[in-house]
């Protein structure tokens, strides 16, 4: 094949982007699970360990600057660059938002539950089962499993309001709940964006495919 | 950057004439890897190519001061083996230039002024393995009677650079190699290269800076006889340290 040099650049480049990704599902999952235990040693590696999903962005993009640099790419391998360099923001925002779900975790501190945990770790669990089929789209350029997975953005703004609605009952109850009650809430608002990023990265796979670039859903929030 | 070089030049100077054409050059070209030479006409870069294999030595008036060391020995010294150096550091032009006879005599004919071999199977197989370094194998293998100027542009300059290989030299140079080509000639004969990198060391001359982007290593960018800038490829094209470096490869003149 014509230009094999060039090709396995791009097929390193989704290894790359692969990598990263399974960085940040990482990432939502320990903070969930730490969240779930109160542990406060993980939430702090957490926060660390984000530094290395920063820096792998920033080596996607150095070498996607170098392919438009040295390779001229055009048409569907353009895309791809160019499609790459907007799945690295995203992905790494995503990171951050576990991150955020660690320094929440920090804050939140000794103090005892509000209740028990059951809608926020599903919610996660949605957000990231969205993440991992996004990614996979990605490497096929299946931009009709795209479009589909953006519509699911409705279940956890679903699960985001119904959390949100649970806790201001027990703020309503016991205005002592009410910091902890907050911070949980943020932590629903965090999971919430983690799916909105992920139809930001959805819109790009279409883009990829068939070169339209479409605000595919505007998430309720 | 620290690098080994396979050629370096200290101080190299080359007048043709009165007419400085290379200014006090010092570079230090590592071995298997391809390094691309660009720069805008007359800047000096074929007269550098040519200093590596001495063929400025051919032009009347040529003095040449500094050193070139391949393998740390100084070519410019003049006890050097000009035979020997040729055969070292084959040299591949912008147009094939095949001679008027078959495409195994093409081939032999080198093997027989470097007195390489003798035997007949020995001969043979060596062609063979020439052309398959070339991808040519299969589609001349059963024609290598046929004269060589019946072969496409591309097919040619293949056969020219199989003409090289077989007297296994260490360093390649090529002088526009795909000036007479089409894209698609150009993209096949860049991969090839890509493949021969792995056991030579490669330099290209081009005006065409997409192709030193695409398939060197290395690139070096001259100026009015002056070695303006040299690093890696990605470096100098996404982050060139000279002005001038920028302005030639963003199109701004040239």
């Amino acid at each position: 094949m014509l230009r094999q040099n060039f090709r396995n650049y791009i097929r390193e480049l989704e290894k790359e982007i692969m990598e990263m990704g399974q960085m940040v599902i990482t990432a939502i999952e320990r903070s969930i699970k730490a969240l779930k235990d109160h542990d406060i040693a993980a939430a702090k590696q957490i926060i660390a360990d984000d530094a290395l999903v920063n820096k792998k962005r920033w080596d996607i993009e150095e070498r996607c600057i170098d392919l438009i640099a040295t390779q001229q790419p055009v048409a569907s391998d353009l895309r791809e660059i160019v499609a790459v360099l907007s799945v690295v923001g995203e992905l790494e925002r995503i990171g951050d938002y576990a991150e955020g779900i660690g320094k929440i975790i920090v804050m939140y501190g000794d103090q005892p539950p509000v209740k028990p945990l059951i809608d926020i770790p599903r919610m996660a669990e949605k957000a990231t089962d969205m993440l991992k089929r996004t990614l996979d789209a990605f490497l096929k350029r299946d931009a009709k499993t795209a479009m589909s997975i953006c519509n699911e953005d409705d279940e956890v703004d679903s699960l985001h309001e119904q959390i949100y609605r649970e806790l201001l009952t027990y703020m309503i109850e016991d205005p002592k709940t009410i910091s902890r009650a907050t911070y949980l809430i943020w932590v629903s608002h965090n999971l919430e964006r983690i799916a909105d990023r992920v139809t930001n990265i959805c819109e790009r796979i279409v883009f990829l495919a068939t070169g339209s670039l479409t605000d595919i859903k505007v998430s309720r929030y | 950057m620290e690098i080994t070089a396979k050629i370096e030049t200290v101080g190299l100077n080359l007048y043709y004439g009165d007419f400085p054409a290379l200014k006090d050059v010092n570079i230090k070209i590592p071995g298997q890897s391809i390094t691309a030479i660009i720069g805008p006409s007359g800047c000096g870069k074929s007269t550098l190519l040519r200093c590596f294999n001495k063929m400025n030595d051919l032009i009347e008036h040529t003095k040449v001061r500094g050193s070139i060391l391949i393998d740390g020995q100084d070519i410019i010294l003049p006890d050097t083996d000009l035979i020997f150096l040729r055969r070292k550091v084959g040299m591949v032009f912008q147009r094939p230039n095949v001679f008027d006879l078959s495409i195994y005599n093409n081939l032999k004919f080198g093997l027989r002024i470097h007195r390489m071999l003798d035997g007949k199977n020995e001969i043979t197989e060596s062609i063979r393995n020439g052309l398959e370094h070339v991808g040519l194998w299969e589609e001349l293998k059963d024609k290598l009677q046929s004269n060589a100027r019946t072969l496409t542009l591309e097919q040619q300059q293949r056969l020219c650079i199989a003409r090289v290989l077989i007297l296994k030299p260490d360093i390649i140079l090529l002088d526009e190699p795909c000036s007479a080509l089409d894209p698609i000639a150009t993209l096949r004969i860049e991969d090839l290269l890509r493949v021969l990198k792995d056991e030579y060391t490669i330099i290209i001359v081009t005006h065409n800076m997409q192709q030193a982007a695409r398939v060197s290593d290395y690139t070096g960018f001259m100026y009015l006889g002056e070695l303006i800038e040299f690093s890696e490829t990605r470096r100098l094209f996404t982050n060139p340290k000279e002005k001038l470096t920028e302005n030639y490869i963003s199109g701004q003149f040239g």
